[in-house]
Order: structure tokens, then sequence, then C-alpha cells
């Protein structure tokens, strides 16, 4: 049957014949509709992907709906305009951490709730993965006062408090991820085999060891999915960093769009180069790890 | 409820290995059992559920947000008053709101559960089509609003060049709603699409086999074998859409801040705190209510959820 799908003459062959015997004109149209869909659907983004390669110039003279004037100058005027490097940066301090501490501060209240028998591991549960649900909003002005109140030494924080810090946005990024997390990761250590550990613990290992030893190892495959979905979650987080954060300077690139609108919507050559850039390590994680990515979403199938 | 859900134990075992492991634990393995939960739920409870209780106490009350906590003042339910009498932008933003929902359902959701069903069969390409649908889903929605702005521009938008019209997509009130929907759901559609497909995959093909065989056609097999057999997923969907529809937010604002047509609840909270005149009760009974309307979701999801743990 795989054989079917890659080849065409397979489709003559006896196991993909019962499968596929009808290759009917409805089975064409089905077809033909779904590529027509396929490349409507990949239209905006290779749309922007054409256009980030044409100079100003001759788009505004010949209009965007023609062919020439290619150029790479787009891409490096929107690096320096935009300070995409120091954006980037800035992402990359908020994500890797968070990341980091959400699954693994995630698998510590799964562990528990999966391995241990708690009367409330379901209010457990419950407490976590609806945090995960809540609009940001409705959190926005307790937070907003209560980071201006946090304060934090210099060495820490420029500010001097949680608001405008990256530390702010690491721990309302892991609050808020921490749930969804922790509810795959439930149910996946469930269905890890438990024979092992009640050998572990009849050789004497204690709970740490059981947790780090055995249960982390044996999540690598949940783990992986859910960090894969948790970098693009928190590269993409756009609300905490424009409302937590103050200077322009410290945004993670998602936020700093707001700031660029004024350069780049003047542009539009401009503007396309510049998302072709912030969509890149989207993509790039989109191409190399779409089994990774679809396996977390789905071993959840939650998440707004 | 069993502590074992997955090896199949004899009931009467269960309660004496319960009542064994309890001795079993160790006073450190009990330390780091207790720090395991302890640290986590005190910095979700801290910083989501904390907050989340503040929100609806200080809707009752009315404060700038400046000075202490003594310069509060209590008035009761004053603010949801003025937020349905004497708030204009109020109205639109909920109009907005549901129009966002009910846009989502009609349109992405059914459309990504229709892809769904076509391309839960063998198809040869059906590979190409999922990469297609899916990848504006990694995509933030800012970005995604920034995507569009090539396609919405009013003087060099391909839609204007291609309708020879001289419409301002995103500027004017009339239309740009409608043009940030097809954006959103552009993103909408291909999730949907992949929950979906995940859920079909795991509804047994001798169902629909029989159905086949008693001659029902692929539209009656779906709505009368398929759909029944999917309802945790139907749920999930339902409950994943209504939250997308009520936190809206990041592509409204990246457009213009959510104003001129583009006011949403969650915009309006936001300007009412980090904007010039911070009105912090005021915000707050916006908030609540967003807070109410999702808290009834997220209860119908977490008991779908939940059921399916139990089982």
């Amino acid at each position: 049957m795989t054989s079917a799908t890659v080849t065409r003459g397979a489709a003559t062959g006896t196991a993909a014949k019962a499968r596929r015997r009808r290759l009917s004109p409805a089975r064409i149209l089905l077809n033909v509709f779904l590529t027509a869909t396929a490349l409507a659907w990949l239209f905006p983004v290779l749309w922007a992907v054409y256009n980030s390669f044409r100079d100003y110039d001759y788009t505004s003279e010949h209009g965007y709906v023609s062919l020439g004037g290619f150029t790479l100058q787009n891409y490096l005027h929107a690096w320096e305009q935009g300070e995409f490097a120091r954006h980037f940066l800035n992402s990359l301090y908020i994500t890797v951490p968070a990341v980091l501490i959400t699954l693994f501060i995630a698998s510590c209240v799964a562990f528990v709730v999966a391995r241990f028998s708690f009367r409330f591991n379901l209010v457990l549960l419950g407490v976590f993965t609806a945090a995960n649900l809540l609009p940001q909003q409705a959190l926005l002005i307790p937070l907003f006062r209560l980071y201006r109140e946090v304060p934090l030494p210099l060495w820490m924080s420029d500010s001097g408090q949680l608001l405008d810090s990256f530390w702010g946005l690491i721990l309302i990024n892991t609050a808020f991820q921490t749930g969804f997390c922790t509810f795959v990761l439930s149910n996946y250590m469930k269905a890890l085999p438990h024979e092992m550990f009640e050998a572990a613990r009849v050789d004497g290992a204690g709970v740490p060891t059981q947790f780090f030893r055995i249960t982390l190892p044996l999540c690598r495959p949940a783990l992986a999915a859910l960090a894969t979905l948790q970098v693009t979650w928190i590269y993409n987080e756009f609300y905490w960093a424009t409302v937590l954060m103050q200077s322009g300077d410290k945004f993670p690139i998602t936020s700093s769009l707001t700031n660029l609108r004024g350069q780049f919507f003047t542009d539009y050559n401009l503007l396309s180069a510049g998302s072709v850039v912030i969509a890149i390590p989207v993509l790039i994680i989109f191409f190399v790890l779409q089994k990774q990515f679809v396996a977390g979403l789905t071993l959840g199938s939650t998440k707004g | 409820m069993s502590d074992l859900p997955t090896v199949p134990v004899a009931q009467a075992k269960a309660p004496t290995r319960r009542r064994r492991r309890r001795v079993q634990a160790s006073g450190t393995d009990r330390i780091f059992l207790a720090l395991m939960v302890i640290i986590p739920t005190a910095l979700v409870v801290g910083l989501v559920w904390l907050p989340a209780i503040a929100t609806v106490v200080l809707s009752f009350a009315s404060w700038t947000g400046i000075g202490s906590l003594d310069t509060i003042k209590w008035i009761g339910t004053q603010n949801y008053v003025d937020v349905f009498t004497i708030y204009p932008p109020f109205k639109p933003a909920l109009t907005h709101n549901v129009i966002w929902l009910v846009f989502l359902f009609v349109v992405p959701t059914c459309l990504g559960i229709f892809l769904a069903v076509l391309l839960d069969r063998e198809l040869r390409a059906t590979r190409f089509y999922q990469t297609a649908f899916f990848l504006p889903v990694v995509l933030s929605l800012a970005l995604i609003g920034f995507i569009w702005q090539l396609i919405y521009s009013r003087d060099q938008g391909l839609l204007n060049a291609v309708l020879n019209t001289e419409i301002d997509w995103y500027g004017d009130s009339r239309w740009n709603l409608w043009a940030v929907l097809v954006a959103a759901g552009w993103k909408h559609a291909g999730y949907i699409m992949l929950l979906y497909l995940a859920g079909l995959k795991g509804v047994d093909p001798s169902l629909r086999e029989a159905a086949a065989v008693d001659g029902a056609s692929p539209v009656r097999t779906f709505f009368s074998v398929v759909l029944p057999v999917m309802k945790p997923i139907n749920i999930i969907i339902i409950v994943v859409t209504v939250i997308e529809a009520l936190r809206a937010f990041d592509i409204v604002w990246v457009i213009n801040k959510g104003t001129n047509g583009l006011e949403l609840i969650s915009t309006l909270v936001t300007a009412n705190v980090v904007g010039e005149a911070s009105r912090i009760g005021f915000g707050s009974a916006l908030a609540t209510i967003m807070l109410v309307i999702s808290l009834v979701f997220i209860t119908i999801f977490l008991s779908t959820v939940m059921r399916g743990e139990r089982r």
C-alpha cells in the first residue's frame, strides 16, 4: 500500500487494485479540488516570498502583478531597519529558558499525577489545564500591577522590576504553557509499563531515581514533540510581550511587529522580506520537525 | 478511580497495593514528591489563578492603578452597568467577537473538517495537501496580519489589482473585519483539519465498511456513523474555536490596535489598562466578562477530557 502511494504504476498492482479500483471521475475531481485548494492555501506565503526578492522601484513602476526586478536588497534593509539581530536574540532569551522550565516542571507534576495516587490528581490536572485556556486579558490587570511591584536587582533587569524584564516574560509563558504539557505528559506517563517501576522500587530506587533515570528517558518522544510545539508557540507569543515589555529594544521578534509596522507598511517589498525573515525559524520547524509538531498537537488535541 | 489506568489489575488487589505504596514512600521521597507538585502549582496559581480572581474582585472597584491599595473605592456593580450603558465601544466589540465566533464556525471550522474527511483516504498526494493546509498553523497571527497586508493594501495590494477596486481592506470599517477574518480563518482551518484528521485516523474502519455494505452513501456514512463516534473530538473542536474567537487579539492589534471597525473585547481590556487613562475597575469588569464566558467552555472541555481519562 505504501508503494501505491509512491509510484503511479503500482495502481495496477493487485494489492492496490482492491483499494484503488475506483480511479473514477469523482476521484479525479477530488484531486483537482484538493490541488487547487492547496495551491490557494500556499499562495499568500509564496506571494510574500516572491515579492521579497523584488526591487521597490521596479514594482512601483510595473505593479506587483509583473515579472522581473529581482534583488536581494530587501533582506539587507529589512534586517538592518528592523534591528532583527537584536529582536531575534531577545526571542532566544525568552524562548529557550521558558521551554526548558516548562517541560521540566510539567514533567514533575505529570509524574506525580501519573504515578502516585493522590486524591487530588484530577483537580490538579484541572487547575493546570484550565490555566492554559484562560484568555490572557483576564489576568492582565492584576498581573501588570504585580509585575510593577516585584523588584529585581539591576543585574537581572535594568528596569529594576519584573515589568519590562525577560524574567517576567519567561515566568508568565511558563505558567501559561505548563498546563498543556502536564496534560500531555501525564497521559504519556500513564501508558508507560508499570512493571518497570515496580522492579525499580524493589531494587530500592527512590523517587528521584524513578523520575530522572526511568521516567524522563522513556518520555523522550513526548518531550521532543512538546519541545517543538512550545518553541513555536512561545516564539509566536505576542500578547505578553506587548503588554509586559516597555522598552522597544527588549521586544522579542513577534511583538516587535507592532513597531515595525510604521517602517514597513510604506514599502511592501521590505514588508515581504521582513515577514519571510520572521517566519524562517518556524518554517524550519515546519519542514524539518513537522512530524514532532503534529505529534505534539494531536497528543493533546487541545490548545487555542 | 484506579491509580493504575494502563495495567488492568484485579479489583481486590488495588487497595492493598495502594496502601503498601504509601508505607514505602520514605521521608526524602515524600519531600521530593511534595516539591514536585508545590513549586509548579505555586507558579500557576500565583501567576494565573490569583490574578484571575483579583480581576473579578477589582471589577467592583474604582481605581486608577496609581498609588497604594487604600485608594481603591468600592462601587459595587457600577462598572458593569457602565459597560452596558455608557461605553460606546462595547457593543461593537461584543458584536465583532460574536461575528468572529460564528465566522470561525461556519467557514474555517467546517472547511477544516471537510478537508480532513477528504484527506482521510488513500490519496497519492495526501502529504502535499496536508503540508499546504498546515503551513499557516505555525505562523503567528501577528505575522499573518503582515503577510496579508500585501494582498489587502489599497495602493499596491493584489486584491485591488485583481478586482480593479480601490478599497483599503484593512482600513475601511465596512470591510476590515471580514478581511481580517479571512486571514485568521486561513490559519484556523489548517489547525482544525489537523485535529480532525488525527481523530478520523482513530475511527474503526470496519464501522465505515459496514455502512458501505449496507449501501450508505459517503455523505450519509459521515453524518450517521463517523460524526457520532467522533463526539469527543467534536467537543474539543467546538471549545478550541470558542476560545480562539474570545482570545482573538494579535492580528487586530498589529493592524490598528483594535480600533475603527476592529474593536474586540480583548483589545478594549488592554487599551483600558495599558493606555493613557488606565481605568482598572472598568477594564476588570470587561475582563471578568471574558473570564466568565471562557470558564463555561473550559468546564465543558475539562469534563469531556476527564471523562476520557477515567475510561
